[in-house]
């Protein structure tokens, strides 16, 4: 490797200091400061530039030539390439050559093949915008194309033809390139101080007198248009909705947090826009007829081809009507509820006649549904693009996870202490679960045949087991299903209260007890099963997934399988079974409708009742051991977040058959966002309290569930396969193993120790 | 006028997005003694470290020393002007370009300010991030490990330092960078 012209002394050939060599003119160090007022003294040859004179010959050269500066949103133009800056830090054949040959190729006196390469004229310099130095990197696509807009841009910008002051020649050029290229709105983005950019400005005004009055006027008005674009854009951020809300709980607990909740909030908006649409396009026309608004009338086409038995839909209504009825039909949809516009069995108009067309509603009904399902693709899809982009990128495994880390590790939005020092810790063990991913990869890597077979075998044993865990769930929510079905038919009178809710809550209960226990079997299951810790919490995380989605496929199937099976072929006459089944999209909507609600009683439940006195007894009571090591409070974001996506996937399957459901579904996110916001905020204090009772650092024990929270890398949850391939989920997995914030303080120091275990 | 209207200038220059550099100003004002905060001398004076230091925004940040050592245009580089200050907001505002923010980054992480980021360099920015008192540092060997691996993700001419270029290349690849924001 040659040596750096500079790294290491004097370069060969060319007066050029490097990087390493410690300047001794107090003007500059090596590393030239923009504003040093003694740099200014000894002189900006770039500088003196500006006032139209000659630079001199380089004399001072003291500090290194800035590989890369950026004048960024520039229009850079390829002919200022400076290849000065290749020599800069670079080592390596392809540096020392380019920078000789490029330095002996130029003539001297020309102020740009200068090597003492002023900041200012750097980051002016058309070229700067993020020219990679090296040859090598001008050759990926992503820099052509860059190149390619820049010298559209550029050659577009001089055929607007400016007329300039004709001084020096060469300066002439250089103020000419310079300011053809900007416009005030670039000045900002300059990596400046702020008289210099006056300085800039100043030298542009002076240049718009000379152009043509149509030029002026046209610089004038696409200057006063962008700035009226960003104001409006500025204007519609306000608008967000929560978005201080949002924002703090961004700047409090760090961007994982937040992501979870602009997820929130972006469900609640898609929600209501397709709750909008249902309004707009099917209940409208209806509630405009029916409350005598407009002038029109419904129609009512008789069906001939379906026999009439098919349509005959007996709203049941028992004679006495026990108070606690309107509870349970509240809850499940049934009695009063079930012939009113929440369920589809209510729409049995056939159109509205206005004056001047038909209104054909069944159309519009269907056309509704398939409009909101694509819009909510579309959405999501655009939403999820960043997500994959990043995807793609980090789907080579560990690509630059390092340097990700250390270098944009810091969440700057942090103000609070107590989340510093949880962020702190976290990119701690963030680094250490890194670094013992990596050795313990290396061990694997030199596993023994032997051992490879028998942990194969101990896999395919352990998947068996994950597959049955499964099937007896499916088997369990379907037997659930068809006992809930058989006794739903029951009067009301002839039951309990309790049991009858229960009858009617029992697939939502058992759906519910599932997706409890299985994360937690899972967890255990692949501790055994040897994966390195990122595949484990991928793994886990896709069982889980597959869980829940899974039982909602079972749930309708099992339904499905119900309303079309009948014991002597009265299924023939309409399709279905019709005498259990009079309506059975209303009877799937009611079914979408319980599970949504069992679904919102449970979260307020869990939070309520299982959070709040655990955050109680943990603060005030915590000289007990037991709470101690019971007590610590999470923000599991990936549980939390797979249950606001199950919730919507609820929303869209029941959605058409119960067209307010959306409504339903909006309400709830938005319960669920106050509800959650509040204690978050509270029980993470609660764990900064714990400690200062037990009077010990930030270590990592206390953190680990906190840890999870401060995933602070969920920024683009546009889709929940960003969550697959997350690296920094290894919280996840210690959420569910019981115990494990007792020995967490020492996972690290024992993995550490002992990287031949396991 | 001349004062507010030659801070309302600077609105020109910066890109403090949501916070206007009125705004901005009255920030600044705070950090004054009581009888300087007259525009005119505001638009001179200058705040010292252990001022900004004391922002809510800065005092959680391990970097905050290297911030204002970066932004500070004082010979000493000890204290901050209001344009210091602006320009402190505008490269961690939102609406800054991500060249703006990696420029500055990296002359934040170059502690000892020679243009490059060597081992030493990245260990002390590693020491940084991971806490601040003893017991928070990585183990010799640990650190060893990871500065290998982050110069072998990095360093592209494989001198043993990231330069600004380098810097920069890995920055445009990386999906967080956007944190750097305040």
């Amino acid at each position: 490797m040659e040596p750096v012209p500079g790294s290491s002394g004097s370069p060969p050939a060319s007066p050029i200091p490097g990087p390493g060599r410690r300047a001794a003119a107090p003007s500059v160090g090596s590393w030239p400061v923009p504003r040093d007022p003694a740099r200014r003294g000894s002189g900006g040859p770039a500088r003196r530039a500006w006032e139209g004179r000659r630079r001199p010959a380089p004399a001072s050269m003291t500090s290194a030539p800035e590989p890369g500066i950026p004048a960024p949103g520039g229009k850079a133009g390829r002919r200022r390439q400076l290849p000065e800056r290749v020599s800069g830090g670079l080592s390596g054949a392809w540096g020392a050559v380019m920078s000789e040959s490029s330095i002996s190729a130029l003539p001297p006196g020309r102020p740009s093949r200068q090597p003492f390469i002023h900041q200012e004229s750097l980051s002016l310099d058309s070229s700067c915008f993020s020219s990679p130095p090296v040859n090598f990197l001008q050759e990926l696509p992503s820099y052509r194309s860059i190149a390619r807009k820049r010298t559209t841009i550029l050659s577009r910008d001089k055929q607007s033809g400016t007329l300039l002051k004709p001084t020096d020649s060469y300066n002439f050029q250089l103020e000419g390139e310079l300011t053809e290229d900007l416009d005030s709105q670039s000045i900002r983005k300059y990596a400046l101080n702020i008289s210099e950019k006056r300085r800039l400005r100043d030298i542009q005004e002076t240049q718009m007198k000379y152009l043509s009055e149509w030029d002026q006027w046209k610089r004038y008005s696409s200057k006063s248009w962008k700035r009226f674009i960003e104001k409006a854009r500025e204007m519609t951020t306000h608008l967000e909705l929560w978005r201080e809300d949002i924002r703090s709980i961004e700047g409090k607990f760090g961007t994982g947090i937040q992501s979870y909740f602009s997820f929130l909030r972006f469900l609640v908006l898609l929600n209501l826009v397709i709750f909008l649409i249902i309004f707009m396009v099917v209940l409208l026309p209806v509630l405009l007829t029916r409350y005598k608004i407009t002038n029109s009338s419904f129609i009512l086409i008789p069906s001939q081809d379906v026999d009439i038995q098919c349509t005959v839909y007996p709203i049941s209504s028992s004679g006495l009507i026990y108070f606690y009825s309107y509870v349970i039909d509240l809850l499940s949809g049934t009695g009063f509820l079930e012939d009113t516009y929440l369920f589809y069995g209510h729409y049995t108009i056939d159109g509205v006649k206005f004056q001047n067309f038909t209104y054909d509603l069944p159309l519009a009904y269907l056309l509704s549904t398939i409009a909101y399902l694509a819009l909510s693709l579309v959405w999501i899809v655009k939403r999820s693009v960043e997500g994959f982009k990043i995807n793609l990128i980090r789907s080579e495994e560990h690509f630059q996870s390092y340097c990700n880390k250390v270098f944009a590790g810091w969440d700057f939005c942090i103000t609070n202490r107590s989340m510093a020092d949880l962020k702190h810790s976290s990119l701690r063990y963030e680094l250490r679960a890194d670094l013992e991913e990596e050795r313990i990869r290396q061990k694997i890597a030199e596993r023994t045949s032997e051992e490879t077979i028998r942990i194969y075998s101990l896999r395919l044993f352990l998947n068996c087991i994950v597959l049955a865990v499964l099937a007896a769930c499916f088997y369990a929510i379907y037997k659930a299903t068809i006992f809930s079905q058989e006794h739903m038919k029951k009067e009301i009178d002839k039951m309990v209260f309790g049991e009858n809710l229960l009858i009617l809550y029992l697939p939502s209960i058992v759906i519910t007890l599932a997706n409890f226990i299985t994360p937690i079997i899972f967890a255990k299951i692949i501790h055994y099963e040897d994966y390195s810790p990122g595949f484990e919490i991928r793994l886990t995380i896709l069982r889980c997934v597959f869980m829940r989605l899974a039982t909602i496929c079972v749930l309708v199937f099992t339904l499905g399988s119900k309303i079309t099976s009948c014991d002597n072929y009265l299924c023939e006459l309409c399709g279905y079974n019709q005498k259990l089944y009079p309506c059975w999209e209303t009877q799937v909507g009611q079914e979408m409708y319980k599970l949504m609600i069992f679904d919102l009683i449970i979260i307020l439940a869990v939070t309520l009742f299982v959070d709040f006195p655990r955050k109680i007894l943990v603060t005030y009571c915590s000289s007990w051991k037991l709470f101690q090591c019971w007590g610590e409070q999470e923000f599991a974001i990936p549980d939390n977040v797979l249950g606001i996506v199950y919730g919507q996937t609820i929303c869209w399957i029941g959605a058409f058959f119960s067209p307010l459901l959306p409504a339903i579904a909006t309400l709830k996110f938005i319960i669920i966002f106050y509800v959650k916001e509040h204690p978050v905020l509270q029980s993470l204090r609660a764990i900064h309290q714990l400690q200062h009772h037990l009077g010990s650092g930030p270590q990592d024990s206390e953190h680990l569930p906190q840890l999870a929270a401060d995933a602070g890398l969920w920024h683009h949850f546009g889709s929940l396969r960003s969550a697959f391939f997350h690296d920094h989920l290894p919280h996840y997995v210690l959420l569910h193993r019981p115990g494990r914030s007792a020995q967490a303080g020492g996972r690290p120091a024992p993995r550490a120790a002992e990287p031949g275990k396991s | 006028e001349g004062g507010m209207g030659t801070v309302k200038q600077s609105d020109d220059f910066t890109l403090t997005g949501s916070l206007p550099s009125a705004r901005a100003h009255r920030r600044f004002c705070e950090l004054l003694p009581q009888e300087h905060r007259s525009v005119e001398e505001s638009l001179q004076a200058r705040v010292s470290l252990e001022q900004i230091l004391s922002l809510p925004e800065l005092k959680a940040n391990p970097f905050k020393e290297r911030i204002c050592k970066v932004f500070s245009t004082s010979p000493s580089r000890d204290s901050l002007s209001f344009e210091d200050f602006l320009d402190l907001l505008s490269v961690f505002s939102d609406t800054a370009t991500p060249d703006i923010k990696s420029h500055y980054a990296f002359r934040i992480f170059d502690f000892d300010d020679d243009g490059t980021l060597n081992r030493e360099d990245l260990s002390q920015l590693v020491n940084c991030l991971t806490g601040e008192s003893e017991d928070t540092r990585l183990s010799a060997s640990e650190m060893k490990q990871l500065i290998d691996n982050i110069l072998e993700e990095s360093d592209i001419d494989r001198d043993g330092t990231i330069n600004l270029s380098e810097f920069q290349h890995v920055i445009s690849r990386s999906p967080d960078f956007a944190s750097f924001t305040v």
